[in-house]
């Protein structure tokens, strides 16, 4: 972020910008489209928790989507019918953090000696034992109401304002997307803030010596395995602040919005926008939430109207297009699109002095 | 500071096997605070497992040491480190894509104490330590004597800076004993001279160092004491001039055909 955030224009224009977005969205585009930017700031949420564990640290992690999935679940459980438990939001959501900040520590402990491949195989695992849980939890006792889901999720409410329902505010009609997308873009600027902190002290520092060269750091007196652990109970913190987001948002869980698909979804937005570098990872969730809906969208029409009947099914195209540009992105910048001037450096001169590591 | 013992490491009876391979058994010794020691010998004597042994890489199979009085037999390298042993290592080791400076200043974390707690609300006592991190960095550059910008890439530095960048990143720690894993290989004469000049000072300023050299012409003209170590054993042990002169030494190494 060295574009020029100080200057006080950059800030005043953009948060403009921001702040007409919904309105503007849903003018243009319709209604469809705002709900598609809330989920994408639910999105960049996630890309920049999974940020902290890859992109600093360095280490992999293929199992992501179980924090946000821990978090979802935690919110779905003490707010609908299933239970008749309707916990204030103010109470669920911390809760949803910290449960899941928990999860992170569970599953950093046994995979502290892994790195590489092997971690990224043991996260991948740890990510569908979750949804296989989650899905298999019907029976004997029927906790997570099993494939069916839990529905009816309360809205998320803080002191009876719900954003669930349209308000009227100084002359304005505001429907509930566009209360959750600033809601959204309020927690999007919090974990912003969080990670740039991070970024620059003394526990960045230490992540990033890791992922350099672990040997080295532990030889300096980093304790690499509190350190690490550090790493992964701070990103799924976030992992399951945003899932708590989404489950009120959407009033509806069920085990498949957290599959293997969409671990590595997350995974491509940290790789693709940019390792290690907020603006990157910030791009590259909004490219990656955003693109597919629009070929969704966009590729039925396309067809009608350049051969008169639809040639390809949009659904399977827009996976083949998405991974099209997945592959063409890899090969012409290899460090993402808007990588750390850290990273972009490592992958000009690979092999140069990077020895140690994996 | 506490108990004044003369004597800051002390081996004993340490073995270290890889399967049914001997890098080390039975080596004793000990190493005065405030001495240059060096540790010489041929190629796979056992100089680096010893170190890794003394730094905690490696976990000692019999035996046991003890440093400023405690004993650290299977401790981490990082509790040694924080015991007050630093190193350098053999092939260099830099965190290549951090800046000179940010080496420097990890080097600074097992002194200092901010968490994440302080890294997000950025208190005044976080913010005094981190700019005390950073002055504190630059000194210990220009004290090993690199004048490129701070912010260059360690990877970017000539091979010299990038040794006396790992002797400043081990120095940010605070050590007691400063162990240097061959730090004068592949350098040339001037070097390898400014080098010398550079362990003296920092033995000037009261650590420690543990020297392993090939560079036998450096080692008994900057070592208080020598060991040499042969097959894992220890087969000879004193001043320079004593070790010069013992014919076990000139038979396993000066006398072998390799210089």
């Amino acid at each position: 972020m060295r574009c020029s955030p100080n200057s006080r224009w950059f800030w005043v224009v953009s948060t403009l910008v921001l702040l007409c977005l919904p309105f503007a969205t849903d003018a243009l585009l319709g209604r469809g489209w705002v709900r598609i930017a809330d989920f994408a700031l639910l999105y960049i949420m996630l890309a920049l928790g999974l940020n902290i564990v890859v992109g600093y640290a360095g280490l992999l992690d293929l199992g992501y989507i179980a924090f946000f999935a821990v978090g979802a679940y935690n919110y779905a459980l003490l707010s609908s019918p299933q239970f008749g438990l309707h916990w204030p939001v103010w109470v669920i959501l911390p809760l949803g953090a910290l449960l899941a900040c928990g999860f992170g520590v569970l599953l950093g402990a046994p995979t502290l000696r892994l790195r590489g491949d092997y971690l990224a195989i043991v996260t991948l695992g740890f990510g569908e034992i979750i949804r296989i849980f989650l899905n298999n939890l019907n029976t004997p006792v029927n906790i997570t109401n099993g494939p069916q889901g839990v529905s009816m999720i309360d809205p998320i409410a803080p002191g009876g304002f719900s954003f669930g329902a349209t308000h009227e505010l100084f002359g304005f009609s505001l429907p509930s997307v566009h209360l959750y997308f600033y809601l959204f873009l309020a927690f999007t600027g919090l974990v912003i803030f969080v990670s740039r902190r991070l970024e620059h002290s003394r526990i960045g520092r230490a992540w990033m010596a890791i992922r350099e060269d672990e040997v080295a750091a532990q030889s300096m007196g980093i304790n690499t395995r509190n350190v690490k652990l550090l790493a992964f109970a701070m990103g799924a913190t976030f992992g399951g602040l945003s899932g708590g987001l989404f489950a009120g948002f959407q009033g509806f869980v069920s085990p498949e919005s957290f599959g293997l698909l969409e671990s590595v979804m997350i995974l491509c937005m940290v790789v693709l926008g940019g390792m290690g570098n907020i603006a990157g990872v910030v791009l590259g969730g909004l490219l990656l939430a955003l693109l597919p809906e629009a070929f969704r969208h966009g590729a039925g029409p396309l067809q009608q109207a350049l051969f008169g009947h639809i040639l390809i099914d949009p659904e399977s195209l827009r996976m083949l297009l998405f991974g099209v540009a997945l592959i063409v992105i890899m090969l012409v910048r290899p460090a993402g699109l808007w990588p750390s001037g850290k990273r972009r450096r490592e992958l000009e001169d690979e092999g140069a002095a990077t020895g140690g590591g994996a | 500071m506490t108990t004044v013992t003369d004597t800051l490491l002390e081996l004993k009876g340490v073995g270290k096997r890889f399967g049914g391979l001997a890098a080390l058994s039975d080596v004793s010794l000990h190493i005065r605070r405030g001495e240059i020691y060096g540790l010489i010998g041929p190629n796979g004597a056992g100089k680096t497992t010893l170190f890794n042994v003394v730094t905690g890489l490696y976990q000692l199979d019999e035996g046991s040491f003890t440093f400023a009085g405690q004993a650290y037999a299977r401790c981490k390298p990082n509790v040694l480190a924080e015991a007050g042993i630093a190193r350098t290592f053999q092939n260099i080791r830099l965190f290549a894509n951090m800046t000179a400076l940010e080496n420097v200043m990890v080097g600074r974390h097992v002194r200092t104490r901010s968490g994440i707690w302080g890294a997000l609300s950025r208190n005044a006592a976080t913010r005094a330590e981190e700019r005390a991190i950073v002055q504190r960095a630059r000194e210990l550059l220009s004290y090993v004597g690199i004048d490129r910008p701070h912010q260059t890439l360690a990877k970017h530095l000539s091979y010299g800076e990038q040794r006396r960048l790992e002797i400043a990143r081990a120095l940010a720690t605070e050590p007691q004993l400063l162990a240097l894993d061959e730090p004068a290989a592949g350098m040339n004469a001037t070097e390898t001279e400014s080098l010398k000049g550079l362990m003296q000072t920092i033995r000037a300023s009261g650590v420690t160092v543990l020297l392993i050299e090939h560079d036998v012409k450096l080692i008994m003209g900057l070592c208080d004491r020598v060991a040499v170590l042969d097959y894992g054993q220890k087969i000879a042990e004193g001043i320079p001039d004593e070790v010069r002169t013992d014919p076990a030494v000139i038979a396993a190494y000066l006398g072998g055909g390799e210089e």
